[in-house]
């Protein structure tokens, strides 16, 4: 599951009766969290704001499909890049909206190494419009509503949805080394460790846990691997809080997540090449 | 080159030129923002209309805000805690047909200031002599802001003093001292309050008053039970302060009907205004509310109506300050100013600027949030923000302070601030989870915004150029006519920081022309009455205000810019009590004073 890249789960037979896509449970969660946050507490700076995100994700992601792999690509994975940049960038203009969304997209076709791309769509844009646009946008760093009850029915849901998507030991790794980090950066600092593990309760964190740091497109591909990865995301995160970094985590995928897509990239060619020479021998 | 091969490249070529677009949009801004603000005196007269001399200290005004030390459980993060109480409302206390200014400060025992206008252009401290500087008393609470209306319409505006602690009620003996009658009012014993406006909610003649908790009133900073007294939410708190309203009841005595009238929330008031939006003669009521959405009363004389919602205003939820109300566009109509919190890349909540809806009106009424479109809406950590017309031209200003806490200016506590404002409700109400501040700022030491209105839609921050050049952490800006010239000048509160005075110096070419109402049916402050100037095919309505923006009042006189060789039409004065009067072509330079017929 992704921001930005569909999900493919085995269907279970009682799923299958429902006749519901795999890949559009992740958008229905996403949609569902929006939707409930928007109406219980006013989470979107404004319809026309996460409309905007999510047209020009999806017409940015039609556009360079058609151009560039010839065909209409299926839309799941621009939607969630969409309505991500709409939950998580906060800005009073439009305009961010959109090139953040574009950006994203475009980041996809762009930066790409043997035929992959290494960034998490909207983690990229995001983290792009946060350096060159500091003074107009924000991402979202404040909780929606005060209740501890949605923020259960969101875990557990999105826990659920992991599962079946047979992502759930990177979300739990992640989650339990940020809170061994946290006691460490409370050891440190000398902080309440109440405060270190504030974040973690907020929104921001739903959505990098659910659905950023377990991009499948973006993530590497042996499990053991993609522990060890986001066990150093939480470390790098770590480090960047530790130099009052705010947007610690998003910067820490930014960094970590394509280096070890890189890793994995010229492993897997030397890997092959190896095969070949000796197959060749 | 095959065809895919130069899509490619044009596509990298598209996403450089995307990535360069805020590094552009930037540079842009910034070089208006130079151009705007390097002028010295005599080009910012020239090209805006006026200039600010900063004259406190040489008009004998002295005084430096204290801020109060609280609960040792606070200890940590006191500098944000204990970060407001700094502020300014503006009387004419003697009616010696000059205006007065009445300071409020906020350490134990520190005294609060009423400075005299001597008329020539010095003011004397006179509050302890008349019975209201000593009222920072340990036990008792600290000032957090004063408005004045004569509540028994004797002629002498009266003080209520609304603090962290016990509020009190002065009457005005005839200008020559001030008598608690706190007790007759039945005030509540503490409550930890930030606005309170004066208003005629049921159009009796007689006054009444709004109070907006912003702690609530269980808590005593300075004797905590514990330390979950935070807020909630950064953005949902519902466990502030409670609101009141005293219905006056004409024989110095009030009644609270709060509740009764509809009006019965807990959110963290800050900021309370009032005006008649809708055209119907009545004074509606707007709270801005720290963490969270704002709150708009429709008032029908007998009983509030809670509107945010419904027309807009109150969906959103932010961080308010400051809530003000001005005929910017001149349609006869007010638009509402609430300030909020931006912080570069890290909180971008922005201020509103309310604009009503063209197609709308009445109980119908919408409005659009228009600050980004009008340029006014990055004004850092904005506390008070007034409109008026700073330069004579005919269209409605805004001044606007900001800046919260200004210690290390190398060191910033936005990191910590971050880290508790997205947790969950048991984190952030928890004063104790709160990391210390160990001497970091917090939006410190912030420049000021001066916008001055182009009357075709957009505001330009003129702020340097124009004298308005410090960075002490504002809270309160009131402005006033101090010294009967025909302009506005401005009086601003700092935080722990000296009381400033910029005197305007307005080009002569712009003219003027000033209303002091005083009621009859109406109350005797003329509190709520409206006058509608039609000049040169423009309209503008300004009104008597009971206190707006930050823990401020303006001056009650009226004052209009007209510009340039104006012909003025009329002037229509539509007093509380409904009655409509006009003056047919009044000159300009003048104090008109009326009387409310009877």
């Amino acid at each position: 599951m992704s921001l930005g890249s569909e999900i493919r789960v085995r269907p279970r037979s009682s799923v299958a009766r429902i006749r519901l896509d795999n890949r559009y449970i992740a958008p229905l969660f996403i949609t569902t969290i929006l939707v409930v946050g928007h109406f219980a507490y006013g989470i979107l700076e404004s319809y026309e704001r996460t409309a905007l995100a999510i047209v020009s994700a999806l017409l940015a992601e039609l556009v360079l499909g058609r151009i560039f792999f010839g065909k209409w690509i299926n839309l799941a994975s621009a939607y969630i890049s969409g309505i991500s940049v709409g939950i998580l960038l906060r800005s009073p203009a439009f305009w961010p909206y959109a090139l953040c969304s574009v950006l994203s997209i475009m980041s996809k076709y762009v930066l790409r190494v043997k035929g992959r791309h290494l960034w998490n769509p909207s983690n990229f844009g995001i983290c792009v419009l946060l350096f060159l646009a500091p003074e107009t946008v924000a991402a979202l760093t404040i909780q929606w509503g005060n209740f501890i009850w949605p923020l259960l029915v969101i875990w557990i849901l999105g826990s659920v949805i992991i599962w079946r998507a047979k992502r759930i030991h990177i979300s739990i790794t992640y989650v339990l080394s940020f809170f061994a980090f946290a006691f460490v950066r409370s050891w440190i600092t000398g902080d309440p460790w109440g405060s270190e593990i504030s974040p973690i309760t907020g929104p921001m964190y739903q959505l990098f846990v659910f659905f950023m740091i377990t991009d499948p497109k973006t993530t590497v591909k042996s499990k053991k691997w993609q522990c060890i990865v986001v066990f150093l995301v939480a470390f790098v995160e770590m480090l960047l809080r530790l130099n009052q970094v705010v947007y610690a985590p998003l910067y820490a995928l930014f960094l970590v997540g394509p280096t070890a897509m890189l890793i994995e990239i010229f492993h897997t060619k030397a890997q092959s090449q190896d095969l070949k020479a000796l197959t060749g021998a | 080159m095959s065809g895919r091969k130069v899509a490619r490249i044009i596509l990298v070529i598209v996403f450089i030129c995307l990535l360069a677009v805020p590094l552009v949009m930037r540079r842009i801004a910034a070089r208006r923002e130079q151009v705007n603000n390097s002028l010295d005196a005599g080009a910012a007269l020239s090209r805006y209309g006026f200039h600010f001399e900063e004259v406190a200290q040489a008009s004998g005004v002295n005084f430096k805000h204290q801020a109060p030390t609280l609960d040792h459980r606070l200890d940590h993060i006191m500098p944000q805690v204990a970060s407001m109480g700094a502020a300014v409302s503006v009387v004419d206390f003697n009616r010696d047909g000059w205006a007065d200014l009445y300071v409020t400060n906020s350490g134990e025992g520190s005294k609060n200031a009423l400075f005299k206008n001597n008329t020539d252009g010095s003011f004397t401290d006179v509050a302890a002599a008349l019975g209201i500087a000593d009222l920072n008393q340990l036990g008792t609470g600290v000032s957090m802001g004063s408005v004045w209306g004569d509540y028994d319409n004797d002629g002498y505006e009266d003080l209520f003093l609304y603090k962290w602690g016990k509020p009190e009620l002065f009457h005005n003996d005839a200008g020559q001292k001030f008598t608690r009658v706190s007790d007759k009012m039945s005030l509540p014993a503490w409550v930890n309050a930030n606005t309170a406006v004066w208003f005629d909610y049921d159009r009796d003649g007689r006054l009444d008053l709004f109070l907006g908790g912003y702690y609530a009133e269980d808590v005593d900073l300075w004797h905590l039970k514990n330390t979950k007294m935070m807020p909630e939410s950064f953005e949902y708190a519902k466990n502030g302060g409670r609101k009141y309203l005293f219905h006056n009841l004409g024989d110095g005595s009030f009644e609270e009907v709060s509740q009764k009238l509809g009006i019965d929330t807990r959110r963290w008031a800050l900021a309370a205004t009032v005006a008649d939006l809708r055209g119907s003669g009545q004074q509606d009521l707007f709270i801005a509310n720290d963490y969270g959405i704002s709150e708009l009363y429709f008032n029908d004389g007998k009983q509030f109506r809670e509107a945010g919602k419904q027309t807009g205003v109150g969906f959103s939820p932010k961080s308010g300050m400051s809530a003000s109300v001005g005929d910017i566009l001149n349609q006869g109509r007010y638009s509402i100013y609430v300030s909020n919190i931006s912080e570069d890349r890290i909180l971008i909540q922005g201020n509103n600027l309310w604009v009503p809806r063209d197609e709308t009106a009445g109980d119908a009424v919408k409005y659009d949030n228009l600050a980004r479109a009008m340029d006014v809406e990055m004004g850092g950590w904005s506390f008070g923000a007034q409109f008026g017309d700073l330069n004579n031209d005919g269209t409605l200003d805004l001044y606007l302070v900001n800046g919260y806490v200004s210690l290390d200016r190398n060191q910033n506590y936005w990191y910590d601030f971050s880290k508790i404002a997205g947790g969950n409700s048991t984190i952030i109400s928890d004063a104790a989870q709160w990391p210390a501040m160990d001497g970091r700022s917090l939006s410190g030491y912030q420049q000021k915004r001066v916008w001055i209105n182009d009357g075709a839609g957009k505001f330009v921050n003129v702020a340097q150029a124009v004298g308005a050049s410090d960075v002490f952490d504002g809270r309160a800006v009131a402005l006033v006519d101090l010294w009967n010239r025909g302009v506005l000048d401005v009086v601003v509160a700092n935080q722990k920081g000296p009381l400033l005075i910029y005197k305007n110096n307005v080009t002569p070419e712009n003219k003027w022309i000033s209303f002091e109402l005083e009621g009859s049916t109406s109350n005797r402050s003329a509190i709520g009455a409206e006058v509608r100037l039609f000049w040169d095919g423009h309209q503008q309505v300004q009104q008597v205000s009971g206190g707006s923006g930050f823990c401020s009042q303006n001056q009650r006189r009226i004052h209009f810019g007209v510009g340039k060789n104006p012909r003025i039409e009329k002037a229509e004065i539509r007093w509380p009590s409904g009655k409509v009067e006009t003056i047919e072509k009044p000159a300009i330079g003048q104090v008109y004073k009326i009387k409310e017929s009877i």
